[in-house]
């Protein structure tokens, strides 16, 4: 998956997972549990819809690289 | 209008669920209800046909205020079953109110005059009147014309488009969407159709146009939840979130009125739970994981059952402690403030049915879909606040349960043991109770107990 699609599927994935965050003011370096405040529940329902959207299962072990906006789409990137 | 949490004086209703002429059982969900602090489902308390909705909505009313009348079918207000001649259906309805204000017992049915009706054992009486069959139309076949089971079976079979179960909703779904109730074949309690049988049916339809959480018609206007496009309801949404604050506000300031609190924390050792779950985890898919929090939940309804004093009610008669421990779960709301459901019967759950719960219970919190139930009867409340970042929480106990426990962030932090030092996952844990009903002594041997719990995960 190139960045751009990698990108958008961690937008939508995001919007679904917070709906009040707006991603137009979102920096990429935003840490997704303390800035956008995702418990580990919403961060566990983010792993999952990414799971489903793109079909990359992110392993827990692989969790504080995927703990930035950006992380989680280089890592989809690489993957995806 | 039933309470729907201690604090809880008057409810809006916002949407009927069930209208007149609908067959409700106990339990089926018939109306949605906005307090302040969120909007609930609630269920009707009796079995019968909805004869009038009594309240329309949009209307404010305190508790304790009927909703409706359901009156009772005939299989509901027979004589009791006796020995000898079978009991005589009876056709005149008697009519009794639903949501009757709390813990009142719902008045017995008057016996209503019996009409001429073919006779009928009890058991088949029920059938007829779980398959919808008016058994004053069946001629029975029987001894002495008794109806026999085989034939309301063959009222059933005979009847054009016969009943489906259904629950109230789903029928309200299927008929929104167009869907033929007769045609789904249902998953539920004795086949009865649910609304995910609705929505997969409507999606095996041509126009898979059905939105993927569900109809929007059918949702209360859920203000501030979620799934509604933030445009124009942001002053709606200013609005909940201060009736939210100030209901929370009342709240707490009676607990800290009237609840003598006291408070003990201790650091609990998460190495052998944590290093339990990475390895159930990394065999699991990503939906089936476990969070820290599920296990944490799970040792801390084992632990209530173990110390009483934590767990129940204090009311005008002093401590009830409570035989089950329903594990109340404060959820902080996307959009602001808090609600606490209760998971039922959590200290009976296996830790991945715990979880699903969990899930399931802050999905509906957030998007304002909680019961009744869950709002109403917690024993003792558990705030997981540290998952975002704090290292522990003391916090402040919702009346009239007496106790409130806290777990901080879970961190890796130095750890000394047999002149060793190492390092691991700990949490710290807080127990705020009520000295009317604990002291120290009991309170800090149910912080133990947690976590003599959390050392042996694999048997939470």
């Amino acid at each position: 998956m190139n960045e751009q699609d990698a990108r958008e599927a961690v937008h939508a994935a995001i919007g679904k997972v917070a709906p009040d965050v707006d991603m137009a003011d979102v920096d990429e370096d935003s840490r997704l549990r303390q800035d956008l405040e995702l418990d580990s529940l919403d961060f566990l329902r983010l792993v999952e819809t990414i799971d489903t959207v793109t079909g990359v299962d992110i392993p827990e072990r692989d969790y504080p690289a995927v703990a930035t906006v950006k992380g989680l789409i280089d890592y989809l990137a690489a993957r995806g | 209008m039933p309470s729907l949490g201690a604090d809880m004086e008057h409810g809006k209703l916002v949407e009927w669920l069930v209208k007149p002429g609908d067959y409700v059982r106990r339990g089926d969900l018939v109306a949605v209800v906005d307090t302040d602090k969120t909007i609930m489902d609630v269920e009707s308390f009796q079995e019968g046909v909805v004869a009038d909705l009594l309240v329309d909505i949009g209307e404010t009313v305190p508790v304790g205020t009927p909703l409706a009348r359901i009156t009772q079918t005939p299989a509901e207000t027979g004589p009791p079953a006796h020995e000898g001649p079978p009991a005589r259906a009876t056709a005149k309805a008697a009519v009794s109110k639903t949501a009757v204000p709390k813990a009142a017992a719902p008045e017995a049915p008057e016996t209503a005059a019996p009409k001429e009706a073919a006779p009928i054992a009890p058991p088949v009486r029920h059938l007829a009147h779980r398959l919808g069959v008016d058994t004053a139309k069946i001629h029975g076949t029987g001894k002495g014309g008794v109806i026999t089971r085989a034939d309301v079976e063959h009222a059933v079979a005979a009847r054009p488009g016969s009943r489906v179960r259904s629950s109230p909703r789903a029928r309200r779904l299927a008929a929104e969407l167009g869907v033929e109730l007769a045609t789904i074949s249902g998953t539920g309690p004795q086949s009865a159709v649910t609304e995910a049988d609705v929505h997969r049916a409507a999606g095996s339809h041509a126009e898979a146009l059905v939105p993927e959480v569900s109809s929007p018609a059918l949702h209360a206007p859920p203000k501030g939840a979620p799934e509604e496009p933030v445009t124009g309801k942001t002053s709606e949404a200013r609005e909940r979130l201060a009736s939210l604050r100030r209901a929370i506000g009342a709240l707490m300031s009676r607990s800290k009125k009237t609840i003598p609190h006291y408070y003990l924390s201790t650091t609990l050792d998460l190495r052998a739970a944590v290093d339990w779950m990475q390895s159930v985890n990394a065999q699991r898919p990503v939906a089936a994981r476990l969070v820290p929090s599920a296990l944490l939940l799970k040792a801390a309804a084992l632990a209530a059952r173990d110390v009483p004093e934590v767990n129940g009610f204090y009311g005008d008669s002093g401590f009830r402690p409570s035989a089950s421990v329903h594990l109340g779960v404060a959820v902080a709301l996307r959009q602001g403030g808090l609600v606490a459901p209760a998971i039922h019967d959590a200290d009976t759950l296996p830790v991945e049915v715990l979880m699903e719960q969990l899930r399931d219970l802050v999905s509906r919190a957030r998007a304002g879909r909680l019961q009744r139930a869950e709002m109403a009867d917690p024993t003792i409340t558990v705030t997981n606040l540290g998952d975002l970042g704090v290292e522990s929480v003391y916090g402040v106990i919702y009346p009239p349960q007496v106790a409130m426990v806290g777990f901080g962030r879970v961190m890796e932090q130095p750890w000394a043991q047999n002149g060793m030092l190492g390092v691991r996952h700990a949490v710290i844990a807080t127990l705020s109770a009520d000295h009317r009903v604990s002291d120290g002594l009991r309170g800090g041997r149910y912080l133990a107990r947690i976590e003599e719990l959390l050392q042996k995960p694999e048997e939470l």
